[in-house]
């Protein structure tokens, strides 16, 4: 029986480097090692695919794991994938599929460019096409935006009744029947979700006050699908962009302005593809932009220490950290404090990519989620606010606060901030 | 197996229902597919995956926009579609029954799926009409086929919960009232893709049935009461239920 196999080496007898003496052992390298345990088929399985292809990239220098927030709570990240890959997962039907958020983190620091948000939705889509498992709560969310129009399985019908919540006229943009400044996009969940509309009704009055000529689209409004896209259904959000890129065209405005980062980002970043190029703006840029106008308004004192939470598709994958910042500190008896994880290396909520409709499937392959992870964050910064800017966290957060002995701790979008501020409430 | 699903395209009530003289204006109303004939159409799939053949889909095509329904039906698994060429959205459940039927004749089927019932005409007629039409056994209700040899077990549902299990020969007509399983999704992508390939066979209605019924008056209905919000804490509430119930002389 043959021992075991010696690794072979090279070395130089003599050799000089920058005046250094380097002979011998000192010189020595190993060649290069015939790898026999695994091969690069299931890694090359992802990388053929169309926007899979910088999988292959991955050298394994592992600077991506400890920046991806699912492996804070797992084991995970690009590097972890790509060794999976080789030693037999084949991640076309892996639950490992489904767990990235696209937050962009890892992409931040790899000197590699192995681009998760591009690799996710091509493997994602591969896999919802040919049949293979995916989590039935997603499915869900993918149906009833098909069906309804908004991933919450809402009537169309209802889609602008939160503004009699408003308190102020929100005016219809079909009804104003002439060109406005902003077309407010209102978004799925501050239109549906009880604490989103406490959002939007808060947007309203805060728009109102300010002045600004405004319109919403009301029941002509439907779902950007951009999560959808990213969990892999390109054709669904295909055919809600064909649909929302005519309406907006049918109406005159100078600015779409949304409330949700998810939106800005289909509209601003993905839209253009589809030959709709015109300027979008989120909430935050734009009362930032408003900031003289709007601080005399805010005349009452909010006490409260607050966090601010970056959501991923505001700050990482567009840029904006200082706007909700600057919001929060305008406003009288604010006391801002930072977590940790902050701007550039914000900690996910867990709900981008689709995550936002897989919490059960997730919870299963993770020891905690995302959400509970970042308001254990936030509590222990002593903040008794928790202060977001994505429709998508309120109801996250509100339910992480709670599950992890964090009730103290008040979950609040910016706008509800800043309507407290102006109305005294 | 010849497996064939009778599908209806129905007017949408997602949306309020907007009425015309004496019937829905179905210039203004989206169409979908009826809720049963999703469930069908995964019943009907499942039988092939389990037993082989292939599933045709018909329907008649009320307002020319059918071809989306059954590009769908065949991206979750069905091998043929077909459209009766109707254009008159108003065809009652008995004139759609006959012209299913003579569609359906010539394809010998093994077994004809139907939705139990849907939400437009609510009378459930579709699949015993077809039955009637085709001279075969029917049985509606069900909510599990499964197919060895030439005849099948049936699951058929009653009120109160109550489930029976029959045996039944084929051919035979079903009316779905749920699918073994949750219908399965159909990704847009898919969808799409079967858009541009797909090719849907055309014919011509033909045949006439009437309910015999003609419509007299459609309206919204007239919303007479309102409901009573009994605000207060819990204790307050319950008090105050309790004071409703004795005020009707309910306890
Ligand atoms: S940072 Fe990039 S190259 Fe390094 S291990 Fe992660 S994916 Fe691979
Ligand atoms: S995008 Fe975020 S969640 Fe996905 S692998 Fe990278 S760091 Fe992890």
């Amino acid at each position: 029986m043959a021992g075991p196999i010696k690794a072979k080496y090279v070395e130089k007898e003599h050799a000089v480097v920058d005046g250094v003496d380097i002979s011998g052992h000192w010189n020595r390298m190993f060649e290069q090692r015939v790898i026999t345990e695994y091969t690069p088929e299931l890694i090359e399985k992802v990388a053929d695919i169309p926007g899979g292809e910088s999988f292959a990239n991955c050298y394994q220098c592992a600077k991506c794991v400890p920046v991806c927030p699912v492996d804070v709570v797992g084991n995970y990240g690009p590097r972890k994938l790509y060794r999976y890959a080789q030693t037999g997962m084949d991640l076309t039907e892996a639950p490992e599929l489904w767990l990235c958020t696209t937050c962009k983190n890892c992409l931040r620091v790899c000197p590699k460019e192995v681009d998760m948000i591009q690799i996710m939705p091509a493997v994602r889509e591969q896999a919802i096409l040919a049949g293979k498992f995916v989590p039935p709560e997603l499915q869900q969310a993918f149906e009833n935006t098909a069906k309804t129009g908004n991933p919450l399985g809402q009537p169309q019908r209802k889609r602008d009744a939160w503004i009699q919540s408003a308190g102020v006229p929100v005016p219809i943009i079909k009804d104003v029947a002439r060109p406005v400044d902003v077309l407010w996009y209102v978004g799925s969940y501050p239109s549906y979700h009880p604490r989103g509309i406490d959002a939007a009704a808060a947007a309203a009055r805060i728009f109102t006050a300010l002045g600004i000529d405004f319109a919403i689209l009301g029941k002509e409004e439907k779902d950007d699908a951009d999560s959808q896209r990213l969990a892999g259904e390109k054709g669904l959000f295909e055919m809600m962009t064909e649909y929302n890129i005519e309406t907006f065209n049918k109406y005159e405005w100078k600015e779409l302005m949304v409330t949700g980062p998810h939106e800005l980002n289909a509209f601003k970043n993905v839209y253009p593809k589809y030959g709709f190029e015109r300027p979008v703006v989120h909430y935050t840029t734009f009362l930032a932009r408003h900031l003289d106008q709007l601080k005399p308004l805010l005349k009452h004192s909010v006490n409260k220490k607050i966090t601010y939470h970056d959501p991923c598709y505001l700050g990482r994958h567009n840029g904006e950290y200082e706007a909700p910042r600057k919001l929060l500190e305008a406003i009288p008896g604010v006391e801002l404090v930072e977590m940790g994880r902050n701007r550039e290396n914000g900690y996910c909520c867990g709900g981008g990519g689709g995550g936002m409709w897989m919490d059960s499937f997730t919870a299963k392959h993770t020891t905690m989620r995302l959400s509970e992870k970042r308001a254990m964050e936030a509590a222990s910064t002593g903040a008794n606010v928790l202060a977001v800017a994505c429709p998508f966290e309120v109801s996250r957060f509100t339910d992480a606060v709670k599950s992890t002995g964090n009730e103290h701790v008040d979950v609040l979008d910016i706008l509800e901030l800043l309507d407290r501020s102006m109305r005294g409430e | 197996m010849n497996i064939v699903v009778a599908i209806k395209h129905i007017p949408s009530i997602a949306d309020d229902l907007p009425v015309k003289g004496n019937n829905v204006d179905f210039d203004s109303v989206d169409f979908v597919l009826n809720e049963f004939d999703e469930q069908s159409i995964e019943q009907a799939v499942l039988v092939k995956e389990a037993v082989g053949g292939t599933v045709t889909v018909v329907g008649v095509d009320m307002i020319g926009e059918l071809d989306n329904v059954l590009h769908l039906a065949l991206a979750k698994g069905a091998d043929k579609a077909v459209k009766i060429t109707g254009d008159d959205p108003a065809a009652d459940s008995h004139m759609q029954a006959k012209w299913l039927s003579e569609a359906i004749k010539g394809m010998s089927p093994n077994i004809v799926f139907a939705g139990v019932q849907a939400s437009n005409d609510l009378d459930g007629q579709i699949g015993p009409m077809i039955a009637a039409y085709l001279d075969m056994p029917y049985i509606g209700g069900v909510s599990s086929v499964e197919v060895a040899g030439d005849s099948a077990t049936v699951n058929k549902e009653f009120a109160g919960g109550v489930g029976a299990k029959y045996s039944v020969s084929l051919p035979m007509v079903v009316g779905v009232q749920a699918a073994s399983k949750p219908p399965r999704y159909a990704p847009v992508s898919k969808v799409r893709q079967v858009a541009q390939t797909a090719t849907i066979e055309k014919v011509a209605p033909s045949g006439e049935a009437s309910s015999g019924l003609t419509m007299k008056k459609m309206a919204p209905p007239v919303v007479t009461g309102h409901a009573e919000m009994i605000e207060g804490s819990s204790k307050e509430v319950a008090a105050k239920i309790v004071e409703l119930l004795k005020s009707k002389g309910l306890a």
